[in-house]
């Protein structure tokens, strides 16, 4: 079968078990050895299902009924649960999100490869297999001396284990490897290591990928084939740059321009409403309710496949018109407004800060002044969390001095008057740890409503609306509870708990991270419009580089605690100083250079 | 910015509490049912037993002016024979329920109270306050709870209040140990740093942001502690440093009638005998529901 490709995956369905309900439908692709196929979509999109299938798994609950999965010709389907156990780790392998879950911590290196060589009965001796551990750590770029092979999986950095995940992955010479969202958790020097050894390891031994990812930037950088999934369908499928530059698919298009550019140039736009959840899908297309394109026959009837040239097939009825508006019809971004000369709202100088007995922030000298937002970014374990929660009285092992409206700080929340407490308010990384799951959201938007100002119930409750509204959520969520809204929504949440404060700044650490990428522009669109409206001043702390030209007049780049480079948002972008903001700034992945590299 | 406020995404909300889905979870298993059934029975007897007695707690019975003799077999007047005094069996036994059972909530409230006061700020202070309490819980731990009741007893007397402190006091650490464990995760999340950051009292935090977050363990812990307190004040009634004579305690008499036993006259060790053993395994079954019902909530509860 030489022929055939080396992954074929044809008109798949996945249901819940018992339910009749489809997870992913009509599934078909094909994946060519040597190639990576992109695959594209947002949390609950059915991605993840997909990715498993190709190895004949579905998670607990779920059952694949229909279609076909084939590897070199061979339907993985159809054979039993042992014999396809025999070719995972062999004929496919699967590279998980979470290296350090997916390492065994009791296990040695060494002895984690070379059970997965055995396994297989790679290798006639242990000397064969470890020749071969040697060289498939040497295809990602690890040591395989003794010391090496001897460490445990937490004796490694992130990066590295993910490395050592690839390198099991490609140890027994795979033809078909699965790849999901293996850089999520990694820093972005990392994340580009690990991009271009996959890219190498499949090119070199002929090994089709699929490389399930949300995060567009990553796939632009790495696959020269792309399919956008939307609600358990694959919407959009054909070459990255045809697709990112003039997709056929409203729904592909919303989400390149929800990506964050370095440049800037355009307004970021979030897609309102979510994706519809399994047994929740309406009638005809499924985007449809949130697409402006949606005719009457969009409504009533699923769209078929459509050919729009060689390779690139589409989902939608109305795809000539959609096709018809050039991608150059982008929203402008809003100019950032220019800070005046102000005392500084907040100034912090020299200061030192340290976890236990490790020092992590060294003489670290920031201002943001009223109205003006600063963008701090950096690598995890760069110390960006650390002086966020200094300034928010979170983090009290610190020296140095940190001055607000011109009155020294106190160190700790507990120890600052109720004034400033108010005054300064701070949103979380993640929504869904930072709302209590057994309060209502009236209740937690209340808490802070009853701690600063004496209100009555009825007064209370209007302004809780209120404050919801200017977070376009409205009064009707005062009832529930956190689960039973969307991450999007939750951090909507956690910003209104916030700003019923009335602060004079913000403190964002990371808010966007867990958020889908189109829930991240909205997120992150409607923070700069408060800061415009309000004047608030914003520290917004990200390791997202492409974020910062959106929202921040002014960045400072950390590096190990320390300040590497500070300025004008567009002076340290453009052109950078220090080389760590070189480097950084080359290892982003961005859409618009890995669109204007594939010319 | 829309104006109007974006269109829900998610599902409609449900209006069920938290708490109210374990209670649900729980009362939908036979196990739970039945558990509960029997508590129903055993507590209506206490409860109720007084008013259908046909003598009073420490009444002879008398047959036409004369005293019944000591263990009587079952007659008309005395259904189930009369004890080591003469007195009804019947009577005495629906008198008696009241203690065991109020004294045995009495203490497991106190415990659980205690427990679960030092446990979330054990949990929430860490460093060495958290080493302070817990190795103080530990000190008391290390006495079984019927010798450091004994010892207690012994010392003060045989006092009710002191029964329930004893016993209260026991029941502390293990509670205590309990609530510690699921706080120490739940002090970790970002929303308690939330309530920090704006100034909340730490007592609101303790009580109203972390223990709403760990009631299903502490249900489950506390409906066990409760089983096991049953038994711990009936043997402590039964070793006489309970009620004492001649009040109608379910302990007491067990202790009272052994000699019926012999005599051919069981019914006033059987009949308290069952009504404790219905009871712990009514009560066991009901936290053997919380459990499940728990852990199914807790692997169910991240599908929303």
């Amino acid at each position: 079968m030489t022929s055939a490709s080396a992954l074929e995956v044809e008109r798949l369905r996945v249901e819940l078990e018992g339910e009749g309900i489809d997870i992913v439908d009509e599934v078909s692709f094909h994946v060519d050895a040597g190639e990576v196929l992109g695959l594209v979509g947002e949390s609950g999109s059915g991605k993840t299902t997909v990715g498993l299938a190709v190895l004949g798994h579905t998670r607990r609950g779920a059952r694949v009924t229909s279609g076909d999965v084939r590897i070199e010709g061979r339907s993985i389907l159809a054979l039993d649960r042992l014999e396809r156990q025999g070719l995972r780790g062999k004929l496919v392998s699967y590279v998980p999100q979470d290296p350090a879950a997916a390492l065994n911590p009791a296990l040695r290196i060494g002895k984690q490869l070379d059970e997965t060589l055995s396994e297989h009965g790679f290798g006639a001796s242990g000397e064969e297999r470890r020749a071969r551990i040697t060289e498939a750590l040497g295809e990602v770029l690890l040591p395989s001396d003794d010391a090496f092979l001897r460490r445990y999986p937490h004796q490694l950095s992130g990066g590295q284990q993910q490395r050592v995940a690839l390198a099991m992955a490609f140890a027994n010479r795979p033809r078909v490897i699965v790849l999901d969202e293996p850089t999520t958790g990694l820093d972005v020097t990392t994340q580009a290591h690990v991009l271009v050894t996959v890219q190498e390891l499949c090119r070199a031994h002929g090994v089709a990928a699929l490389y399930v990812s949300h995060d567009l930037a990553v796939v632009a950088t790495l696959c020269l084939q792309v399919a956008v999934m939307y609600a358990g369908r694959i919407v959009e499928i054909g070459p990255t740059s045809l697709l990112f530059r003039g997709s056929a698919h409203p729904y592909a298009r919303r989400l390149v321009e929800a990506i964050p550019e370095l440049s800037g140039a355009h307004a970021l736009v979030g897609i309102p409403g979510s994706a519809p959840r399994p047994g929740n899908r309406p009638q005809g297309c499924f985007f449809a309710p949130r697409c402006s394109y949606a005719v009457e026959r969009c409504r009533v009837e699923f769209p078929p496949v459509a050919r729009v040239s060689q390779d690139h097939e589409v989902r939608c009825w109305e795809h000539d018109h959609v096709l018809a508006d050039a991608l150059a019809a982008r929203t402008a971004a809003v100019p950032l407004p220019e800070i005046k000369a102000h005392d500084a709202l907040v100034a912090i100088r020299g200061l030192d800060a340290s976890h236990g007995a490790r020092q992590v922030l060294f003489g670290v000298d920031v201002v943001v002044r009223p109205q003006e937002c600063v963008a701090l970014v950096g690598e995890s374990g760069s110390g960006k969390t650390t002086l966020a929660r200094c300034i928010a009285g979170l983090h009290t092992n610190y020296e140095g001095e940190i001055t607000f409206r011109g009155r020294p700080l106190r160190a700790g929340a507990r120890r600052r008057d109720r004034e400033t407490r108010r005054e300064i308010q701070y949103v979380f990384q993640s929504p869904y740890t930072s709302l209590n799951p057994r309060k209502t959201i009236g209740q937690i938007i209340g808490q802070p409503i009853s701690l600063f100002y004496d209100m009555g119930g009825r007064e209370m409750r209007a302004r809780a609306v209120e404050v919801l509204e200017t977070v376009q959520l409205g009064g009707s969520v005062l009832e529930r509870y956190p689960h039973h809204l969307s991450g999007g929504e939750r951090q909507r949440v956690a910003i209104a708990r916030a700003l019923v404060a009335n602060p004079q700044l913000l403190i964002c650490d990371e808010v966007t991270s867990a958020l889908d990428v189109s829930v991240q522009a909205a997120i992150v669109d409607l923070l700069a419009e408060l800061q415009r409206e309000l004047g608030l001043g914003l520290l917004f702390v990200t390791h997202n580089l492409a974020l910062i030209r959106t929202i921040a007049q002014e960045v400072v780049v950390m590096s190990d605690g320390r300040i590497v480079e500070r300025g004008a948002s567009d002076a340290v972008l453009f052109a950078p100083q220090a080389e760590y903001t070189m480097r950084l700034l080359s290892d982003t992945p961005s859409l618009e250079a890995a669109l204007a590299a594939s010319g | 910015m829309t104006d109007q406020a974006l269109a829900l995404e998610s599902a409609p909300a449900r209006r069920h509490r938290p708490w109210l889905l374990l209670l649900a979870a729980t009362w939908h298993q036979t196990r739970a049912k039945i558990g509960l059934a029997l508590v129903a029975l055993v507590v209506g007897i206490a409860l109720v037993g007084p008013f259908f007695a046909p003598y009073g707690p420490d009444e002879s019975v008398q047959v036409d002016g004369v005293f019944a003799l000591p263990f009587e077999p079952p007659s008309d007047a005395a259904r189930f024979g009369t004890d080591e005094l003469g007195r009804d069996v019947w009577s005495r036994f629906l008198w008696g329920g009241r203690s065991v059972l109020a004294l045995s909530v009495l203490s497991t409230a106190l415990g659980a109270i205690l427990g679960i006061a030092f446990g979330l700020a054990a949990a929430y202070s860490r460093g060495l306050l958290d080493e302070i309490f817990m190795r103080t819980q530990d000190v008391v731990l290390a006495f079984p709870q019927l010798v450091f009741a004994l010892v207690l007893v012994a010392t003060v007397g045989p006092e009710t209040w002191l029964l329930v402190v004893a016993v209260g006091i026991t029941t502390m650490p293990r509670i205590a140990r309990v609530t510690r464990g699921a706080a120490v995760e739940v002090v970790e999340r970002d929303f308690v740093r939330a309530a920090e950051s704006i100034g909340v009292p730490q007592r609101k935090i303790l009580f109203g942001e972390i223990l709403p977050n760990i009631m299903s363990p502490l249900v489950v812990e506390v409906t066990l502690r409760l089983t096991f307190n049953i038994a711990v004040i009936a043997s402590l009634s039964f070793l006489g440093f309970g009620l004492q004579p001649p009040a109608a305690d379910w302990g007491l008499m067990i202790n009272e009638n052994r000699q019926g036993l012999v005599a051919g006259q069981p019914s006033g060790v059987v009949l308290p005998v069952v009504a404790i053993g219905l009871l712990t395994i009514g009560t066991s079954l009901v936290g053997d529901g919380f459990l499940r019902a728990a852990i199914g909530i807790e692997r169910g509860g991240r599908r929303e």
